[in-house]
């Protein structure tokens, strides 16, 4: 190259930005003073006010019953999430076919199950007995093969389970149905011009291409199911917040038992949100703009 | 021009008699005929609008057509004979006859999710059921010979147009197709990288692929096509080798679309006049 850059004056230093000092951001200190004397104020009310009882709290944190509410707690949010998360595809494609009875089915479903509040439904699904004393399989309006008595099937466990999976589907079959609105025809056309048979679109291109876009309101959800467990402790259900209500009739220390409560959804939530970034990572594969080339053995 | 498909006994690959294809009221396709045989190249051209994509998305069925008849190596595409009549295939059906030929499209759809090794691979393995490593070295040596075999693990986002378009070439040329058709393959290409596509589907007319190509690159038209076809509305205005269809064009509208084209592209002048 023969051009080089020139300066105003010839005796002025060579520019060079290796050179350039950081910027003074003046509100930007003031807003961290201002947080650190809100995290300051927080510190010592937590600690100074000694109502919060911080021993009561250590000392039932790991309480059998309930590390045992938080089992059962963990385990309604897992069932109602993989549960919901089944119908919720189903009812997505039903939504998305061209098939208009399935579209109609699907669309009243999710007005149905997302337009009653979830504990009404509990209540509902809890009571089921009341409407239908005998559960039975065998060809509609034909002989019957099995039945069960209502009153031995619907107990709180599974009244909790059924009517949070159903509330989850109505939730997550939009939440996937979006996702899938929101991939590229093209990627369609380009997987059956391959040959891919619709399943195999819909499976291996489309729904991992959508699983970007599904899997942050997907987290959320479940972390709203998990909170929503605590709804079972109306129908008897020994949740964690059950649990920690048990021992509060007994010993009246409301505040410590709902810290211990507190604590512990914390920190499911906290676990939660790690692994849907980690999922997040997995499924942005090829999106990022700093992904390195994959290694491949020649 | 190459003599080695115009001789009369070359095999018909794919055959189309008064192909109808409408959307709403409006004739997308109105009675389209052609065979194009083994080994021939079929360059469409035509303004926007008259048909060339519905054509080539007809024939690879990603549309359904709504009259005539179209055939694959003799085979009746997208329906079969059932009571005296026709049906149309199941899903699966139509899956299996599309493994028979190959497209490429104006926008890539590489798979975004899938480095280009795997876009490749994808087809053979999930399609034809081929394990793994073998796909895999198929596929290396299809993007060896579209130039791109130290571009094996890039994802689509970390290659340019050019590098794209010929994933997606040697994507299309892995489940072995009798025919690949190309839809304006160059179209969302920068005009410096239009030749390194073109120069991979000139090679692979020179192995003696069957293709039909939709473009609107008048020059390479003229080079590889054996055959040009003309499109107006839905029809086939003008068909013929290219030196007949731009030296003496027979139509008015053909010499109308040729000297408006001429116009907007002087850089083709000496190729159309
Ligand atoms: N999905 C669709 N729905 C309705 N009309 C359509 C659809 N696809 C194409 N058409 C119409 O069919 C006609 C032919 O379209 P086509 O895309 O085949 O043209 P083309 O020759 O490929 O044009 P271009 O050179 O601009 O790509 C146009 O009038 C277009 O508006
Ligand atoms: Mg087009």
């Amino acid at each position: 190259m023969t051009i080089t850059a020139t300066t105003s004056s010839p005796s002025a230093p060579a520019d060079d930005v290796a050179t350039s000092r950081r910027r003074a951001r003046p509100l930007r200190w003031l807003a961290a003073a201002v947080l650190a004397v809100l995290t300051a104020q927080l510190v010592a009310f937590l600690v100074g006010n000694r109502r919060f009882g911080w021993g009561t709290v250590a000392q039932y944190l790991f309480d059998p019953s309930v590390l045992s509410g938080l089992g059962v707690t963990v385990l309604l949010a897992v069932a109602a999430m993989v549960i919901g998360s089944v119908l919720g595809g189903v009812v997505a494609a039903a939504q998305l076919s061209d098939f208009g009875p399935a579209r109609w089915a699907a669309t009243a479903w999710v007005g149905f199950f997302r337009g009653i509040p979830p504990l009404v439904q509990l209540i509902f699904w809890f009571n089921l007995a009341y409407l239908l004393p005998r559960i039975s399989i065998g060809i509609p309006f034909g002989p019957t093969f099995a039945s069960w008595s209502a009153n031995d099937v619907i107990t709180p466990l599974t009244a909790g389970i059924i009517g949070l999976s159903l509330v989850e589907s109505a939730y997550l079959a939009e939440i996937i149905r979006a996702g899938v609105l929101g991939v590229d025809l093209g990627q369609r056309d380009a997987a059956m011009a391959m040959g891919f048979t619709p399943a195999q679109t819909f499976f291996r291109i489309v729904l991992p291409q959508a699983m970007r876009v599904i899997i942050p309101p997907a987290g959320s959800q479940f972390i709203s199911v998990l909170k929503g467990t605590a709804l079972v402790s109306v129908i008897a259900m020994n949740d964690l917040l059950h649990a920690v209500q048990v021992i509060y009739n007994r010993t009246y220390e409301i505040v410590p038992m709902l810290l211990v409560a507190c604590i512990w959804y914390l920190v499911v939530v906290t676990l939660l949100t790690v692994g849907q970034r980690r999922l997040e990572r997995h499924f942005a594969r090829g999106h990022l703009r700093d992904v390195r080339p994959v290694e491949v053995p020649a | 021009m190459t003599e080695r498909a115009t001789g009369s006994s070359a095999r018909t690959v794919l055959r189309l008699r008064d192909v109808r294809k409408n959307y709403g009221a409006h004739a997308a396709l109105d009675g389209v005929s052609l065979d194009v045989a083994e080994g021939e190249v079929v360059v469409v051209i035509g303004p926007s609008g008259s048909g060339k994509s519905t054509l080539v998305r007809c024939v690879h069925q990603l549309e359904e057509i709504d009259g005539g008849a179209m055939y694959l190596d003799g085979e009746l595409l997208g329906h079969e004979r059932h009571r005296g009549g026709l049906r149309p295939l199941s899903a699966r059906q139509v899956a299996a006859q599309r493994r028979r030929a190959g497209m490429v499209f104006q926008q890539f759809n590489l798979f975004p999710h899938f480095t280009a090794l795997r876009n490749v691979a994808e087809a053979p393995r999930r399609v034809h059921g081929r394990p793994r490593a073998e796909a895999e070295r198929e596929a290396r040596a299809l993007l060896e010979r579209v130039g791109l075999a130290d571009r094996a693990g890039h994802y689509p986002r970390q290659l340019s147009g050019g590098q794209q378009q010929r994933v997606a070439i040697a994507r299309a040329l892995a489940t072995k197709p009798r025919i690949l058709l190309f839809d304006e393959p160059t179209s969302a290409l920068d005009p410096e990288l239009v030749e390194e596509v073109l120069a991979v589907v000139r090679e692979l007319a020179a192995e003696g692929m069957t293709m039909v190509v939709v473009t609107h690159e008048m020059g390479f038209a003229r080079d590889v096509a054996d055959r040009c076809v003309f499109m107006e509305a839905g029809r086939v205005v003008e068909s013929g080798p290219p030196a007949a269809l731009f030296g003496s064009p027979s139509s008015a509208r053909l010499r109308a679309f040729l000297s408006r084209h001429a116009a907007d592209h002087p850089a083709d002048q000496k190729v159309l006049s």
